[in-house]
């Protein structure tokens, strides 16, 4: 049988590789033209070496007494972190709830509520606390204030994200056993959620420890204050100490946030 | 009693789900609605208790017309409906118990409900289910722990807490394997015997239907094409519902 098919076959023409080349094209003008616009030059970074090389030197050996000087303010920025994602957290939760389409159906009330959402994820947390340290003035508050709202930007996203991803199953059951709305959402909802949620709050609560850690630059409260000072007063080796620092409990603080999340999912 | 009159429903797309329903449904009946699939069957079991919004005509339920019904009203008929779906519909994280008391929620104020302080009569009215499905020992377990006939029986006992004077099914046996469909076919029929709780099921097995139903109501492209008594649900009558000549794959054939 096969050999008495026709022996021409119809190769198709390759699709042409023209849209490729032409992508590739654009994101290498791209590139060059931001470099030439940012007045970029492989010479200046050559030029510039040495004195990052005379930098770190100086941050060698660091030095270790200043740590017992800067434990308050590690356990400053800890605490703003704790309490701006705390409160983020419980904000965020009306706010996910009114985002998520299945939840509220009608298209007038999740669309600017995502889109008032979406606002606030744009704003960077540090232009937020230089924001409010000039209404509430220096200190931790307005730094707590700050991690706040970019804690809600954060978890109500996720979290609205992964509301439309449930199972709709157990919500119409409720519809069915004749549940109003709030029973509705904490019987169909809530337990099918609630898991992503925590582990979402936890990891707010480590990207929270790394902002806070640099709140402090603009007067934030925090760990911050002191790189600024250090650097500020050219002493690179306390400051090599406070970066130490906080690599050490930002790693600690993934680890066990990790470890957790691990367990939820 | 459950009244339909003139029930239509078309869908947005165009599609026609029912056209012209009329049918009563007697208290403590055990029926059973067959035909393909996109015969109509689930919307006809879901426009009882508005799952689906009809297009035209009214649904009756104890004499009350769920159609009109708003808010509140609506939400103490569909307390008195029990449904059991094809895939559980259970909180696959929560325990049996917290499943079967959701069932409960209707009874009691929202802030009672949501911060999970049930009354011992609702517990025990729970206990009672999960013992007469005969998975009691299950209680605390959580429900994704349970095989797909154990689930199924939590849904029916999620019905039985829920008081309910009817209970729906559809297609409660069709993620169930032939041996398992058995055992929660009887414990549906048990129940509607022992409770007197009306029940309708959408089925596709044709046997089935036979075995288990009091009255068979088949329905093609929408429409009531047979209703009546088992004994007159011939062979030929279903080939008339199906429109064509029934399928081996359409019987079950399983002793037990």
């Amino acid at each position: 049988m096969m050999s008495t098919q026709p022996q021409k076959r119809v190769i198709p023409e390759p699709p042409s590789k023209l849209k490729t080349y032409f992508t590739f094209f654009i994101i290498l003008l791209l590139i060059f033209g931001s470099a030439i616009q940012t007045n970029t030059s492989i010479t200046e970074l050559i030029a510039g070496f040495p004195n990052m090389m005379d930098l770190l030197v100086q941050m060698v050996p660091p030095n270790w007494s200043y740590f017992g000087k800067i434990v308050p303010a590690m356990l400053e920025t800890i605490r703003m972190a704790l309490l701006g994602t705390t409160f983020g957290a419980i904000i965020a939760i009306p706010i996910a709830l009114f985002s998520a389409s299945n939840i509220v159906k009608n298209t007038w009330v999740f669309y600017p509520v995502r889109f008032i959402l979406n606002l606030i994820r744009t704003i960077p947390d540090l232009l937020l606390a230089a924001i409010f340290v000039s209404i509430f003035g220096l200190g931790p508050l307005p730094g707590i204030l700050a991690l706040t709202i970019f804690s809600i930007g954060l978890v109500a996203k996720l979290t609205y994200e992964a509301i439309e991803a449930i199972d709709p199953g157990p919500m119409e059951a409720m519809t069915s056993v004749g549940a109003n709305k709030i029973q509705w959402i904490f019987f169909g909802v809530i337990p099918q959620v609630l898991p992503h949620y925590i582990s979402y709050v936890l990891y707010t609560f480590e990207v929270n420890i790394r902002a806070a850690a640099v709140l402090g630059l603009v007067g934030a409260g925090g760990i911050g204050l002191y790189y600024d000072r250090t650097l500020g007063f050219f002493e690179y080796d306390k400051t090599s100490s406070i970066i130490i620092f906080t690599l050490v409990v930002v790693l600690i603080i993934d680890f066990i946030s990790t470890k957790l999340r691990e367990k939820l999912i | 009693m459950i009244e339909f009159n003139n029930v239509s429903k078309t869908y947005p797309n165009g599609v026609k789900g029912l056209s012209n329903i009329n049918l009563k449904i007697e208290e403590g009946e055990f029926v059973v609605i067959v035909g393909l699939s996109g015969a109509g069957k689930s919307t006809l079991l879901r426009s009882i208790n508005r799952l689906i919004e009809i297009s035209d005509g009214e649904i009756l339920i104890e004499g009350k017309s769920i159609t009109k019904a708003k808010g509140s009203e609506l939400r103490r008929i569909r307390r008195d409906i029990g449904m059991i779906f094809q895939s559980f519909n259970l909180v696959k994280r929560s325990s049996v118990l917290r499943n079967v008391l959701s069932g409960r929620v209707g009874y009691h104020s929202t802030l009672r409900t949501i911060l999970g302080l049930f009354p011992k009569e609702d517990v025990d009215l729970a206990f009672d289910a999960l013992d007469r499905v005969n998975i009691l020992e299950k209680a605390y377990s959580r429900a994704t722990e349970l095989s797909g006939g154990q689930q199924q029986r939590v849904s029916i006992a999620r019905a039985l807490a829920q008081e309910a004077k009817i209970i729906l099914a559809d297609e409660p046996v069709a993620s169930l394997d032939p041996l398992t469909t058995k055992q929660v076919m009887n414990d549906l029929k048990r129940i509607n015997q022992e409770l007197g709780i009306t029940t309708i099921v959408n089925l596709h097995f044709i046997d089935l239907a036979r075995e288990y139903a009091t009255r068979i109501i088949g329905l093609r492209a929408g429409e009531v094409v047979f209703d009546g008594p088992v004994s007159e649900a011939t062979d030929e009558k279903f080939s008339e519902i199906y429109g064509r000549p029934i399928k081996k794959d359409e019987l079950l054939e399983v002793e037990v």
